[in-house]
């Protein structure tokens, strides 16, 4: 076997060169810049900054996109407009992300621990505080973060994917440990997440190499032509499959790989959650989309059993487990497990709508996701002092919220009906796409238990929004609570709340652009 | 300019959600600037209308394009407007009358506190209307249409810290629900036969559908336009509709909005002139209307609600012109015309007169106003002799074209409408003298804090250019079939048909009715004294009274019954719907209780629930199935 050095096109590859590089500077920079608040201020720059222009070059790349696109390394990566459109969705969430980040309260708190390092009620976390340390590294590992997930949505080799698999893993973990309040569950929470999340690693790593063992192949082309050819139904070949794609569905936060998810979205800091939750399902959707429509399209038959299996217990446990839940972290993770069946039901009927219909759903997801959890960011506790304390996330603390502030009472609203899925937000059109494409592939009875359930659900939504506007305040509990102003907060806030309603509204460039991106460079469907 | 139609609608509605929008702070200017909006969009039709003129009379359909509304799937719509005689008559009568009518408002609304939001309203109905008028689709009338319906609704209940006020605003947003729901079904047959709903492809579709298709969607429209109209057996809104300021009185629920079902009847005439059935029906139901609020209109005492019966009368006569096809649509729309005017400078004579009597409106303590209101004396009275259809004023030119298309035809039809319309006049004389008389002539019946004056310059100006247009609008349209001939383009040309009786024989007898009942209206109300109590009457009279007790049949027929029937399915829906309901609740939480025990916060339990769900799956994947 003679090796050949690959010649590579690195065109393609520029929006993820643009943010990997980004943070690759971001990691230099908190060794050079020593005050804490010049540091942040640089670090946010630097990221909005690289994050718009990487936005910039892959709107350019789509415009300007010769054919159905470029396969890149040797068939390692494949840009075409499909990864396109999930690099540009991942950039936007990026986007909402730092500035989540960057958002501090009134009295000039982030949402970050000012020293990761130090042991929680410390001495050294009290100096650091005292001496207004800032953990400014959230900034780079956010943006290794999206660049890995970029990375993700475009990579057409399983080996390869591992890499890319871990590249956005590995800052989540750390991003999860480093909360200012409840420092502890935060650990905890981050502490969950890698090890389960290094236990499905191991999932999709073994199931690589039993598909490698089947099939001598490991890109996704390659393991097509051969199951393709073969009609194989092979066990090694098949429980390889179902491993790679338990490997995905762990990140997709689907039954019964979800356990971490409402330990993890309670104990991070709420602008590491919103920007996980929205990111890190469309990467894992993006990705499992992929390899379904390229590698196992012919296997349809053999693993609709799956789709079917897990949509159907995350739909019904997802909106089970939210009506009991206490805290409104915690319910939306439920909610977001609900959702990951949802995500599912589109790839139940194998049909090619699944394309253009999964970007539309993520897109309308995240967006709404991002800004409910901008919103709980900025409800707040008020210490015995008087000054803001941590987040009311206790649903009760909610209670007539929305005289306290019309306009995150609303968006918060607005937020949980496009959840919910009704029409005129961004939620219903998203349902609609997912559900159209499972009809069109047949699997009408799976649409009709995502109905039945996307109905429960909305129980649980408008339970909060009674809540907020319909319920008075308990005695004493009114200075319990305090609304908090961040501009940056509030400016995601209204930001999605715009999208939210434009997607819904006057979807149709949207859909038009999702339709554009349906067709794969390298792929059995479509 | 054409293409600038759009800006008939932006205007006003911009300008109402600055009203809205800005507050206290608008006190001072928002009047004014409810004014300037209003005459703008008068401008802006007028010069419209202008270059309409210049064109060719076959080339007067302009089809202004807006935007992509519903696209893409079987039913592509775009939202646009159609300028085309038709919807520029309409545009020059809604914002003329509305202008007039603005201004008259500044002036009437001084002293309420709300007058800005009150501007705000009048803007947004001129601007709902003139979409529901200058709509090139259904389904973008519907929205005008709706939009008409909520400024209408917050202008009947303007003063709604009055309960019975915002009672009468329900009532008519109620009633005029039922009309909506027959629009809508309509929209519904109209998409199943011809796959989508602007004008073009209805229109153009009628003459592959079948008759019943087109008589199902004809009556339908019927029922979207007897709501709006206040048609039988829809009409009963309309009195207590004039609990609302009478400058809204006399713009929306007299010279226009109340008009817009004989304009949705007179531009669906495509589908009527295909559906003789139907048509025969909104004859039926204009004869009889006009008839009906004819009687009403001689027992009430309310001299609003006698303006508001005679107005249900008057849009009788305009629905039975347009149920009599091609030969009554342009006449149809003309008498709409003509009244729209005359009606408006009535009403806003009535509001003049409610102001100088400390907003009493019981005729039976009005009398001798004339002397101390002589401008509302003389401009009522123009208003009055146009309504009787006295030549040369405008209602004989008007009227009279429909009582003799009525009497064109063959069977029994000419005869029956021909009678009603002819009957229907000397009836409207009647009434029109007494509400006349009782007011301005006789002895005064003032009450002791009752100090009859004349209204402000800003009040009697419209009023005056109101009376001027009752004058002299007819002669100016009729001659020479303007008006016809200018419509024609869109109702089409319709042969003279011949009345059964003959022409002349025709306008002498309506002339001679109508003399009879000024007569007799004169003997007893205006050389008589009229008795302050109203005098013990007969049956008819009483029933007159009581709007021909149509309040009691909706409440024994429709009301009592839907009461029960409400009260049934709720206690049915608290026992069953709601006890499954609760019941599938309780469980799911039960569930819910029991699976979130299962989170138990140790990893290995969870890990060991993804061990178990991975071999789970990879047996069910390689066994091929459950």
């Amino acid at each position: 076997m003679t090796f050949v050095t690959p010649t590579i096109e690195w065109a393609p590859l520029i929006p993820m060169m643009i943010v990997l590089g980004a943070a690759a500077l971001g990691v230099l920079l908190e060794a050079i810049i020593r005050n804490p608040a010049t540091r942040r201020v640089v670090q946010f720059v630097l990221s909005i900054a690289a994050l718009l222009v990487a936005a910039g070059a892959a709107v350019l790349q789509w415009a300007t996109l010769e054919g159905a696109g470029t396969i890149v390394m040797n068939g390692m990566i494949t840009v075409d407009r499909q990864s396109l459109l999930w690099q540009i969705i991942i950039l936007l969430f990026g986007i909402f992300g730092a500035m989540l980040f960057a958002s501090r309260t009134s009295a000039g708190e982030s949402a970050f621990t000012p020293l990761g390092a130090s042991v929680p009620g410390s001495q050294d976390e009290t100096i650091a505080r005292r001496k207004g340390f800032e953990l400014t590294e959230v900034f780079p590992l956010a943006l290794f973060a999206v660049g890995g997930m970029m990375l993700f949505t475009s990579v057409t080799d399983f080996i390869f994917l591992f890499v890319a698999l871990e590249v956005f893993s590995l800052p989540l973990y750390i991003m999860v440990a480093v909360s200012r309040r409840r420092r502890l569950l935060s650990h905890e929470a981050s502490l969950k997440y890698f090890l389960l999340g290094a236990f499905s690693s191991a999932f999709y790593l073994f199931g690589a190499a039993l598909l490698y063992g089947a099939t001598g192949q490991s890109s996704y082309e390659g393991v097509a032509l051969v199951v393709q050819q073969t009609a194989s139904t092979d066990p090694l070949l098949l429980t390889g499959a179902v491993m790679v794609i338990v490997g995905l569905l762990f990140k997709l936060g689907a039954v019964p790989f979800h356990s971490w998810t409402p330990d993890a979205y309670q104990g991070a800091p709420t602008p590491v959650t919103a920007f996980m939750a929205a990111a890190t399902k469309a990467a894992a959707a993006a990705a499992l989309l992929r390899i379904v429509y390229t590698t196992f399209y012919t296997l349809g038959w053999e693993l609709s059993w799956l789709f079917w299996a897990v949509a159907i217990a995350s739909m019904v446990l997802g909106t089970v487990v939210a009506l009991v839940q206490t805290d409104i972290k915690r319910m939306l993770a439920y909610s977001s497990i609900a959702h990951a069946g949802f995500i599912l039901v589109a790839f139940g009927g194998f049909s090619s709508q699944a394309l253009s219909a999964l970007p539309v759903y993520l897109v309308t997801y995240g967006v709404a996701t991002i800004g409910a959890f901008a919103v709980v960011t900025q409800v707040r506790e008020r210490t015995e002092d008087g000054s803001i304390g941590g987040e009311a996330t206790r649903l009760g603390q909610w209670a007539g919220l929305g005289k306290r502030s019309p306009l995150l009472a609303g968006a918060m609203a607005l937020f949980l009906l496009s959840f919910a899925g009704i029409p005129l937000t961004a939620g219903f059109i998203g349902k609609f796409q997912a559900f159209s494409a499972a009809i069109d592939g047949g699997a009408w009875v799976l649409v009709l238990i995502a109905v039945l359930a996307s109905a429960a659900s909305v129980f649980f939504y408008v339970r909060l929004i009674i809540l907020m506007f319909f319920t008075d305040v308990p005695e004493g509990a009114e200075e319990a609570v305090e609304v908090d102003h961040s501009p940056l907060a509030r400016a995601v806030v209204v930001l999605t709340m715009i999208l939210v309603l434009v997607l819904g509204i006057v979807p149709g460039w949207f859909l038009d652009a999702a339709n554009n991106a349906a067709v794969l460079l390298i792929g059995v469907a479509g | 300019m054409l293409d600038l139609s759009w800006l008939l609608i932006a205007v006003p509605l911009a300008s109402a959600f600055v009203l809205l929008l800005a507050g206290k702070r608008a006190n001072s200017w928002g009047h004014w600037m409810g004014v300037a909006a209003s005459a703008s969009a008068f401008l802006v039709g007028l010069i419209a209308f202008l270059q309409m003129i210049g064109r060719p009379a076959d080339d007067r359909a302009i089809n202004v394009h807006l935007f992509e509304w519903i696209p893409g799937g079987e039913m592509h719509l775009d939202a646009g407007l159609l300028v085309d005689p038709l919807s520029l008559t309409f545009v020059l009568l809604i914002t003329f009358v509305g202008t007039l009518i603005h201004i008259y408002s500044v002036a009437y609304m001084e002293d309420d506190a709300n007058r800005r939001i009150f501007f705000a309203y009048l803007n947004l109905f001129v601007a709902a209307m003139l979409l529901l008028v200058l709509a090139d689709s259904f389904l973008l009338l519907f929205v005008g249409w709706e939009g008409v319906g909520l400024a209408s609704y917050l202008l009947i209940g303007f003063w709604n810290f009055k309960p019975e006020y915002a009672t009468a605003a329900k009532k008519a947003f109620v009633v005029n629900r039922i009309g909506d729901i027959g629009l809508i079904i309509a929209m519904g047959l109209m998409f199943a036969a011809f796959g989508n709903l602007d004008f073009d492809t209805v229109f153009g579709g009628v003459s592959g559908a079948s008759e019943a298709t087109l008589t199902g969607i004809g009556l339908m429209l019927l029922l979207a336009a007897c709501g709006k109209s206040a048609q039988f057996p829809l009409q009963s809104w309309l009195g207590d509709a004039m609990a609302g300021p009478t400058p809204v009185s006399a713009l929306i629920h007299a010279a226009t909005m109340v008009t817009a079902g004989v304009y949705l009847i007179v531009r669906s005439a495509a589908i009527f002139n295909g559906a003789p059935d139907a048509r025969v029906v909104v004859a039926c139901v204009g004869a009889f209307t006009l008839i009906l609020g004819a009687v009403i209109g001689m027992a009430k005492d309310d001299i609003k609600k006698a303006l508001a019966a005679s107005t249900m009368s008057q849009i009788g006569y305009m629905m039975l012109a347009a149920g009599l096809g091609p030969i009554g649509y342009a006449f149809a729309i003309f008498h709409l015309v003509t009244h729209g005017f005359f009606k408006a400078g009535m009403f806003l004579g009535a509001g003049s007169v409610m102001h100088g009597m400390n907003d009493r409106v019981n005729m039976r303590r009005f009398g001798a106003l004339r002397a101390a209101m002589v401008v509302t004396w003389v401009t009522f009275g123009f208003g009055w002799l146009a309504i009787l259809g006295i030549p040369p004023f405008s209602g004989y030119f008007s009227k009279d074209k429909i009582i003799e298309a009525a009497f064109v035809g063959e069977g029994w039809q000419p005869w029956v409408f021909g009678f009603s319309a002819l009957i229907g006049a000397g009836l409207t004389a009647f009434y029109m003298s007494r509400l006349f008389f009782m007011t301005f002539h006789g002895k005064a019946r003032w009450e002791d804090d009752q100090h009859p004056h004349e209204s402000k310059l800003m009040m009697t100006v419209p009023m005056i250019i109101l009376a001027v247009g009752s004058a002299f609008l007819g002669v100016i349209l009729a001659s020479g079939d303007r008006f016809v001939d200018w419509l024609e383009p869109v109702t089409g040309h319709a042969e003279h048909g011949e009345p059964v009786l003959p022409v002349t024989g025709l306008i002498g007898s309506t002339l001679f009715l109508v003399a009879i009942g000024v007569f007799v209206a004169w003997r007893k109300y205006g050389a008589a004294d009229v008795p302050i109590e109203p005098p013990p009457a007969s049956l008819i009279t009483i029933a007159a009274r009581n709007d021909m007790f149509q309040d009691s049949v909706n409440r024994a027929v429709f009301q009592r019954p839907g009461q029960h029937l409400t009260r049934t399915l709720v206690y049915a829906d608290a026992a069953v719907v709601d006890g499954a309901a609760n019941g599938t609740a309780a469980g799911i939480a039960k569930t819910g209780e029991v699976t979130r025990k299962m989170q138990t916060g140790q990893v290995r339990g969870y890990a060991a629930t993804m061990l178990v769900g991975l071999v789970i799956l990879v047996i069910i994947v390689v066994q091929g199935g459950l």
